[in-house]
């Protein structure tokens, strides 16, 4: 699958290039964006699902008369109020964005299924790549000589393929590889028809998920006899150092590797400054770039984050300066003004040189 | 350019095969040999093939522990037999060690001759295993197509010395069926060089016939060319087929196992499955055996089968040969007994170990200073590292008293005789504040200081502030310690600061318990006492501490640092500004919860008025225990049952549980405690935010027997989520519908003082605190199963529900039970109405203390409401709006209602 050629060389050639040359800079949270806009469930419903339900679609069964609760989807809004979502990636752009995250954290059939709308995975990654990719030609237009890439986002599901929900059995899972499979591939799929430029595994809490996205992955691209550079990014949940399903961070890392990504990296969970020695781990043994899009601190007990752009931007100055880091941005609770103060602190720093490559030793 | 953190990209991402479980293992040349556990496999083992056949998991899986303990870097997992749903136990197996921590952390190797099999495994795996095996038996093509998957799964692969003629004997025909799978990998697929795992074969020898002679040979040299050939790659094989017509004698097996292994390694192998527990040392074996096992291993002459045979009879091993617990320690100098018994608490011997020191020293005191002092720095240490848990140092700690029992008699005499005295590390007052009567968290930090040579005068529990003080004085105190659990007690500990700085105090105070913490502390305490005051956030931190406000090193950086952080937090808290505002009293009534009361009917008791449960069924009650809160007690973090097996605690855990159990039985079956209870249900409504309860169903319009007082959420909320009242969940008064109240009081303490007072006379904290930790689980056990029953029978709103335990704790059911003094009902003196309403001081044998908290202190109180769409809530910040219109419902002066609802003031009052 290494050998299959790129779906867009041309753009693959631009980022490699851009690469080389400095720090990229992702996008921040999409959750607190919105939050700012106190929408309503009437909003998340719109005209298509003023009921709680598809008015487009007639295989849902109406045994909830008033139709389900659609409010906190935010998946959603990028057909309901996509000038919203738009809004959003145009001001991560402005902020100084070169890749920005399409709104599909949650756009899985299994995810999708808390709302009865998993008819829409394919639907909402298609959409919301699209949604993503015209706000980064629109910005490309301004400033001709550096590129902005859509990165399609593959979210960890709201189930675990290696943890079982019933503390009396084990052995017992809710999910497995196979339906995971299936669902990545559908939204995977859609991703790729909108126009994503990349494919991201984030915020991954399982490791067995992870690799039944890449599996997917590798599946389509085969399938489809192109492929698009894909980046892993794996989450550290607590300050055990450990991912949710118990992996450490060089763990996860050989666990992911035969994908051969652009990037691996971490986000959310922790803030910047407890993520240091797990993203110093990964810098050591990864062949690839690395990446680091955390939370903007730890929540307070409000679950609220309180770090503030210049806090979140001296850290992540220093990783720069220590040569950790190849693409950087921010997850909950970050905004634009945070990926601004990122972007500078990072500027003058080289970006993190990639070890020599053993592929070619042997 | 900065140089990047890789000291150096070529050792840290060279060509190594980099496998994971939970943990990494990078095959690095200096490993030289991973041991691949060989027990998990049906074909291998019949011990393990009957416990999987006969569905005995809990069993198996404990197999797979045992080979991660003896030292397998990788097990290998085979479910290869035609009675066994192959790919279903895979996946059941599979699924079942990836959730044990211990087991997990290293990699698997799945093992089958199906690829079917092989998936199903791949399925379940995060980490990157290894596939085996993989050949050319079938082909190419279906050769290369298996080992595309093993990429796509990600996973490494063994491959077979198997292609279309059949496996490979002789070493010319390993090598090249090898060389040539190794080719196509490489060239057809980029497989990485270091995932290929050759297995080429081994065979058992000296079976009697001749052709079987060379087959160890064969392999060490094969291995010797491929290793040569293919130096990133790997070469491994089943290491007991070598053996195999030796079955029965396993020490002659052993013994050719390490011949074997002995001579491939050094030819290049570099992996095998083996049975890691049992492998036995090449230097260590006898040199007769040796010798004749090496003639058989290398072929070295015609005769060496039979040479083998002629002594193989004298080394079979006798039975009952097991191994059995050592007591190698106790041949220690008596010093390091002591030390070991110290770290390991074991008690038994203590009493004449100490008394062996005491004679050998000078002085009595010496024991004290000397080992016993020395043992509990180790323990210290290792506490404060991480390396010991808060069971384990409490078990400590009884060793330690033990022994510092045996010998005071002897110090004092020695005191009476010179007029000298001891010097400990410093001194401190604890007490649990007035009000409040728990006090696990505040023995369990006694106990920790101790051992650490601080001398702890204990108060015990609702002490007045005066008393604190006078002893902290006439002692001569070097700290104070205030602990509560209830949140009427967090004013009382302000009290007690500003009271310590009128009566000019500068001793340091300690604050700690399960509702203070740092924002408290420095908001609401350290303000008012100029001393330094700091917050403790659980007993391992007691220590650290209390050292650094002795020292007087320490205690100046300690202090500064600490004031600058309270100061950042009051800076922060000013910061935050007026934060989420409240909304009016007026606008929060008008969004109230609608109980939609013109289509609802709620459901009468069917067991109205009061019932008493004079002695409740201990045993009953065990099955409803939420352990989680248990284990948090002892500052053991994790959730039941998960925490059993958890990486760090699961072994303290597992011994903690182990030793609750058995005093659960005990307790049960000598009726130590007693579980007393009662419930009551009146007709009720809902008038304003209070709920009006009369005495029976003809005085609904009477003046009402008591009058509930509720307090209303005030947070800013969209138009359709309500601002909650526990009032809400009663129907209105004037919506004419007849509605009820419940309430309860259970308690599972009664009698406890006896036996703590027993355990503590014998010097043992441990039972003492596992014993009110348990009681605590009792009562909380026994709300539980209450309010099961009443949904069920007293109520009976819900006569056919079946939850199991964990839906209970999930509050998985209809209807609730809040108590006063928790978030939906934060006023304490709410208890009291409760409290006379069911008699149930004299009913269930609980007290209230002047600060409303229960005693016994294993007990729960509070109100049942059926509705079905009644939840619990927090009510959070109040506006001095609703604390003036609570304080004239109450009958109170808003000073007094300020004083019970401090915690929820959003304004800091006059």
């Amino acid at each position: 699958m290494n050998t299959l050629p790129w779906l867009h060389p041309e753009r693959v050639a631009l980022l490699e290039k851009a690469l080389d040359q400095r720090i990229l800079i992702l996008d921040g949270g999409m959750g607190t964006m919105l939050q700012t806009h106190s929408l309503g469930e009437t909003d998340f419903r719109g005209q298509r699902f003023v009921d709680g339900h598809d008015q487009h679609h007639h295989g849902h069964n109406h045994d909830h008369p008033g139709g389900c609760d659609l409010k906190g989807n935010n998946d959603l809004l990028t057909l309901t109020r996509p000038e919203i979502i738009r809004g959003v990636h145009e001001a991560y752009l402005e902020a100084g964005a070169d890749l920005i995250e399409t709104n599909t954290f949650n756009a899985t059939r299994i995810s999708q299924a808390d709302y009865r709308l998993e008819h829409l995975a394919q639907e909402l990654n298609r959409e919301g790549a699209r949604l993503a990719r015209a706000a980064c030609a629109a910005m490309e237009a301004r400033t001709p000589d550096r590129p902005r890439f859509v990165i399609g986002v593959l979210g960890p599901t709201s189930r675990t393929a290696s943890l079982s929900p019933d503390v009396n059995d084990p052995g017992f899972r809710n999910v497995d590889f196979t339906e995971l499979v299936t669902n990545y591939t559908e939204s995977a799929s859609g991703l790729l028809d909108g126009g994503a430029d990349l494919i991201m595994v984030e915020t991954i809490f399982d490791t067995l998920n992870a690799k039944a996205a890449l599996y997917a992955l590798s599946e389509l691209f085969r399938q489809r006899g192109h492929r698009v550079p894909v980046m892993i990014s794996g989450t550290i949940t607590d300050r055990s150092g450990r991912t949710l399903s118990g992996q450490t961070a060089e763990a996860f890392w050989y666990s992911v590797r035969h994908a051969r990504p652009l990037s691996v990296g971490l986000n959310c969970a922790l803030g910047a400054a407890d993520l240091r020695p797990h993203l110093q781990t990964l810098a050591r043994v990864a062949e690839c770039h690395v990446s680091t899009h955390p939370n903007a601190g730890l929540p307070n007990a409000f679950g609220e984050y309180d770090e503030t752009p210049a806090q979140m931007a001296e850290v992540i100055g220093s990783f720069a300066r220590d040569g950790l880091l190849n693409l950087v941005g921010g997850c909950c609770g970050t905004t634009p003004a945070h990926i601004r103060a990122i972007a500078e602190a990072v500027q003058g720093f080289p970006p993190r040189a990639l070890p020599g490559l053993a592929t070619e030793a042997a | 350019m900065p140089a990047p953190e890789a000291s150096s990209p070529m050792t840290e991402t060279a060509r190594y095969t980099r496998l994971s479980g939970l943990e990494p293992l990078v095959l690095t040349p200096d490993l030289l040999f991973v041991n691949v556990g060989e027990r998990t496999n049906v074909t291998g083992s019949a011990q393990f093939r009957k416990l999987i056949k006969e569905n005995r998991y809990d069993e198996a899986i404990d197999v797979a522990r045992q080979q991660v303990e003896n030292g397998a870097q990788i097990i290998d997992i085979n479910m290869d037999e035609g009675l066994i749903d192959s790919e279903a136990a895979m996946t059941r197996f599979v699924n079942l060690i990836s959730s044990e921590p211990d087991i997990a952390r290293v990699p698997f190797m799945i093992d089958s001759s199906k690829w079917s099999v092989i998936e199903a495994g791949l399925r379940c795996l995060q980490g990157k295993g290894i596939v085996n095996s993989i050949s050319l038996k079938e082909g190419e093509e279906l050769f290369l197509e298996h080992a595309r998957q093993v990429q796509q799964y990600g996973a490494a692969a063994v491959v077979m010395a198997f292609d279309e003629q059949g496996q490979a004997d002789t070493c010319a025909r390993k090598v090249e069926i090898c060389s040539r799978a190794f080719e196509l990998l490489t060239r057809e697929l980029d497989f990485l060089p270091e995932d290929i795992i050759f297995d080429p074969n081994i065979f058992a020898i000296a079976t009697g016939i001749e052709e079987h002679n060379n087959y160890a040979v064969d392999f060490i040299e094969a291995t010797r060319e491929l290793k040569r050939r293919f130096p990133h790659s790997h070469i491994s094989g089943g290491v007991s087929n070598v053996s195999f017509s030796f079955r029965g004698n396993d020490t002659v097996r052993e013994a050719i196992h390490s011949v074997f292994l002995f001579h491939a390694i050094a030819a290049g192998m570099d992996m095998g499955i083996v049975n890691a527990g049992a492998l036995a040392i090449y230097d260590d074996l006898d040199p007769a055996l040796r010798e004749r096992v090496e003639d058989v291993v290398l072929n070295r002459r015609a005769d060496a089968t039979e040479r083998l045979l002629e002594i193989a009879d004298n080394f079979r091993k006798k039975k009952g040969e097991a191994v059995t617990e050592t007591l190698a320690w106790r041949d220690k100098p008596v010093r390091q007994r002591l030390s070991h018994a110290l770290v390991h608490g074991i008690d038994q011997y203590v009493l004449e170990d100490t008394e062996e020191a005491r004679l050998q020293a000078t002085r009595p005191l010496e024991v004290i200073e000397g080992p016993l002092m020395d043992g509990m720095n180790v323990v210290g240490d290792l506490f404060g590292a991480g390396k010991m848990f808060l069971p384990q140092v409490v078990k400590s700690a009884r060793v330690m008293k033990k022994a510092v029992a045996h010998l005071i008699p002897f110090i004092e005499e020695e005191k009476a005789r010179t007029g000298e005295v001891s010097k400990s590390n410093g001194k401190i007052v604890m007490a649990t504040v007035k009000g409040d009567v728990h006090d696990i968290g505040k023995n369990i930090v006694g106990v920790v200081l101790r051992c650490n040579n601080f001398e702890v005068i204990d108060l015990g529990v609702m002490v007045p502030t005066q008393k604190i003080l006078d002893t902290a004085r006439e002692e001569g105190a070097d700290i104070i310690g205030l602990s509560g659990l209830i949140t009427p007690s967090l004013e009382e500990m302000s009290q007690v600061a500003r009271e310590m700085q009128r009566q000019e105090f500068s001793i340091p105070l300690l604050i700690g318990g399960a509702t203070t913490s740092r924002a408290h502390t420095a908001l609401k305490i350290e303000p008012h006492y100029k001393a330094p005051t700091v917050w403790v956030k659980d007993a391992s931190r007691a220590v650290g501490v209390a050292q650094s406000l002795i020292s007087k090193e320490l205690v100046d950086d300690f202090i500064a640092k600490i004031r600058r952080e309270y100061a950042e937090v009051r800076e922060r808290h000013r910061d935050r500004g007026p934060g989420k505002q409240l909304v009016s009293l007026t606008k929060a009534r008008a969004q109230r919860f609608d109980g939609g009361w013109s289509d609802y009917r709620p459901p009468a008791p069917a067991k109205p008025g009061v019932t008493v449960f004079a002695d409740y069924d201990l045993a009953e009650l065990r099955t409803y225990i939420d352990w989680s809160p248990f284990f948090n007690a002892w500052e053991l973090a994790g959730r039941f049952p998960d925490i059993l097996d958890d990486e760090i605690v699961g072994t303290q855990a597992r011994e903690l549980y182990e030793d609750a159990k058995r005093m659960l039985d005990r307790l049960i079956a000598e009726r130590w405690l007693q579980a007393r209870g009662v419930i009551g249900f009146w007709p009720a409504a809902g008038v304003g935010d209070d709920i009006e309860v009369y005495t029976d169903e003809s005085a609904r319009h009477a003046t009402p027997m008591a009058v509930l007082h509720c307090l209303r959420q005030q947070a800013e909320k969209p138009a359709d989520r309500p601002d909650f009242c526990l009032a809400d969940f009663v129907a209105p008064k004037d919506s004419g519908v007849a509605d009820w109240v419940g309430a309860f009081a259970v308690t599972a303490g009664i009698g406890i003082e006896a036996h703590v007072a027993r355990f503590e006379a014998e010097h043992d904290d441990y039972a003492a605190i596992m014993l009110k930790a348990l009681a605590d689980r009792l009562a909380e056990a026994f709300a539980e199963r209450m309010h099961e029953r009443v949904r069920k029978e007293f109520w009976g709103y819900q006569p056919n529900e079946t939850l199991d335990n964990e839906a209970l704790i999930a509050e998985g059911y209809s209807g609730i039970r809040p108590a006063p003094g928790y978030p939906a009902c934060p006023e304490h003196t709410e208890k009291g109405t409760l409290f006379e309403l069911l008699d149930a001081t004299n009913n269930a044998g609980i007290e209230l203390t002047e600060g409303y908290a229960m005693y016994p202190a294993a007990a729960v109180s509070g109100w049942y409401f059926a509705h079905p769409q009644s939840q619990y809530f927090v009510v959070g910040r109040l506006s001095r709006e609703q604390v003036e219109d609570y304080a004239k419902r109450k009958g109170w002066t808003r000073a007094e209602a300020e004083r019970w609802l401090a915690t929820n003031l959003d304004y800091d009052p006059d």
